[in-house]
């Protein structure tokens, strides 16, 4: 029976069930990862970002959090115009970085 | 005439003014309330940000200082003002007539168990910066050696920032020994999740932001942007806390085998109570008020009473060694303009 609402799933995120062990190989291939200290000036930089919400800072965050979905979602519409990169003030190279990412997640799904 | 120069408390600044002194020709006198010289650091293990051990510091602080005129175990009785000078009556019977004090009372730690949602002396989980760096320092704590140390959290702030806990002040020192100890706990136990949850960063000194990047990249140190709201504990003994992590915008939970609280810098007791003697005033953080807090910070607004460390607000290491030798130049010059 069909009351017309239902209960959503909670959107807290419990650390205590992330699988970190992909991250971590992540941490290994591309050690800058960690180094996001979330400015956003690759979000504000993206060309991408204002239709499509791709924030690679967000990506990062995503994946530290158990979010993969998320992450693969927002990096669909990356066009790997590396101005994020250009930007970034801690030097990580972001355009490698989701490379990086796109490889290693797509191997293990 | 010999002027005598009274040192209220042998911490880093007190011996470290006290030695420069001795090198300018005088003779200074430095009343310490506990039964050692060093305060603080003398508990200390190691120093951000090149880890050096504070062992070192404080030993060649003190024999730096070892031709003063040390009373340990003693307090101030009363002072009575003379007519340009003050008769200082210490517990041990003694008192001594001066014209200079100079003021290194520093500061308190925090009693974290004022912030009873962290937990602190509630659970056997959670421990202060200062517990863990006596644990660094070889001293046994069940609470940390019993434990499985798979998840460690670090809380930025405690009792810092935050005006309900009376301190609005940013005790300055906490973010980067949070790093420091962050990194020692991933040295010590490379399996550990390390978990620090701050609101900002306040990387300000020489090396500090370098030393943060060292955290990230090489130790892995999981910063979690958000304040730890509660503390409870499991059927385990473990303990979970729940935060924002305000950077997604969505509630976080972890299970941690040891929680460590920042707990910040307040202004201490002994130096409160040695103001009020003299009297000195306090400024609206609830420290010790200078002339000037800008260019006239080790200086009281009386007359022949200095200041230095931490009894005017928060300080690291270098800013207290600092002070102290400035306010011993200040003293130098104050007994120069007598003659």
């Amino acid at each position: 029976m069909d009351f017309g609402f239902r209960i959503s799933p909670s959107s807290a995120i419990n650390l205590d069930n992330v699988d970190l062990t992909l991250f971590e190989r992540l941490h290994e291939m591309e050690p800058d990862v960690y180094k996001c200290m979330a400015c956003g000036s690759c979000s504000a930089t993206c060309p991408a970002s204002v239709y499509s919400g791709m924030s690679i800072r967000k990506v990062i965050l995503c994946l530290q959090r158990g979010r993969e979905k998320e992450a693969f979602r927002m990096m669909k519409n990356c066009m790997l115009c590396g101005k994020c990169t250009m930007v970034c003030p801690r030097g990580i190279n972001t355009r490698h970085l989701i490379l990086s990412i796109s490889k290693l997640y797509s191997e293990t799904k | 005439m010999k002027e005598n120069i009274v040192i209220i408390g042998g911490g880093i600044a007190g011996l470290e003014a006290a030695g420069q002194l001795l090198k300018l020709g005088y003779s200074p006198i430095i009343i310490e309330r506990t039964e050692r010289l060093g305060g603080h650091v003398a508990s200390w293990h190691r120093l951000f940000p090149d880890m050096s051990p504070a062992k070192e510091l404080v030993d060649g602080l003190v024999a730096a200082a070892s031709g003063a005129n040390i009373f340990l175990n003693t307090e101030i009785s009363f002072v009575n003002r003379l007519k340009d000078s003050y008769n200082i009556m210490l517990s041990n019977g003694i008192s001594i007539i001066t014209r200079i004090m100079l003021v290194t009372t520093g500061f308190s730690v925090f009693d974290a168990s004022k912030k009873e949602e962290y937990g602190y002396g509630v659970y056997d989980q959670v421990i202060t910066n200062r517990d863990l760096e006596h644990w660094f320092n070889g001293n046994a704590d069940p609470r940390i050696d019993n434990s499985a140390m798979n998840a460690v959290g670090f809380v930025h702030c405690v009792g810092s920032r935050d005006e309900k806990a009376r301190n609005s002040q940013c005790s300055k020192v906490c973010c980067i020994t949070a790093v420091k100890q962050a990194i020692e706990i991933r040295q010590k136990f490379p399996e550990a999740s390390v978990y620090c949850f701050y609101m900002d960063l306040r990387m300000f000194g020489k090396k500090y932001e370098d030393f943060y990047i060292n955290a990230q990249r090489d130790y892995g140190i999981r910063f979690i942007r958000g304040r730890v709201s509660e503390v409870s504990e499991n059927i385990e003994g473990k303990v979970v806390i729940k935060a924002e992590d305000t950077l997604s915008g969505k509630p976080v939970k972890v299970t941690l085998d040891l929680l460590v609280l920042m707990a910040g810098m307040v202004c201490s007791q002994a130096s409160s109570r040695v103001a009020g003697m003299i009297p000195l005033p306090t400024d609206s953080d609830g420290f010790l008020k200078s002339k000037d807090n800008v260019y006239g910070v080790v200086e009281s607004p009386k007359e022949g009473i200095f200041y230095a460390g931490a009894c005017t607000g928060p300080k690291t290491v270098p800013e207290a060694l600092a002070e102290a030798r400035a306010a011993a130049l200040d003293v130098h010059l104050f007994i120069n303009g007598l003659k």
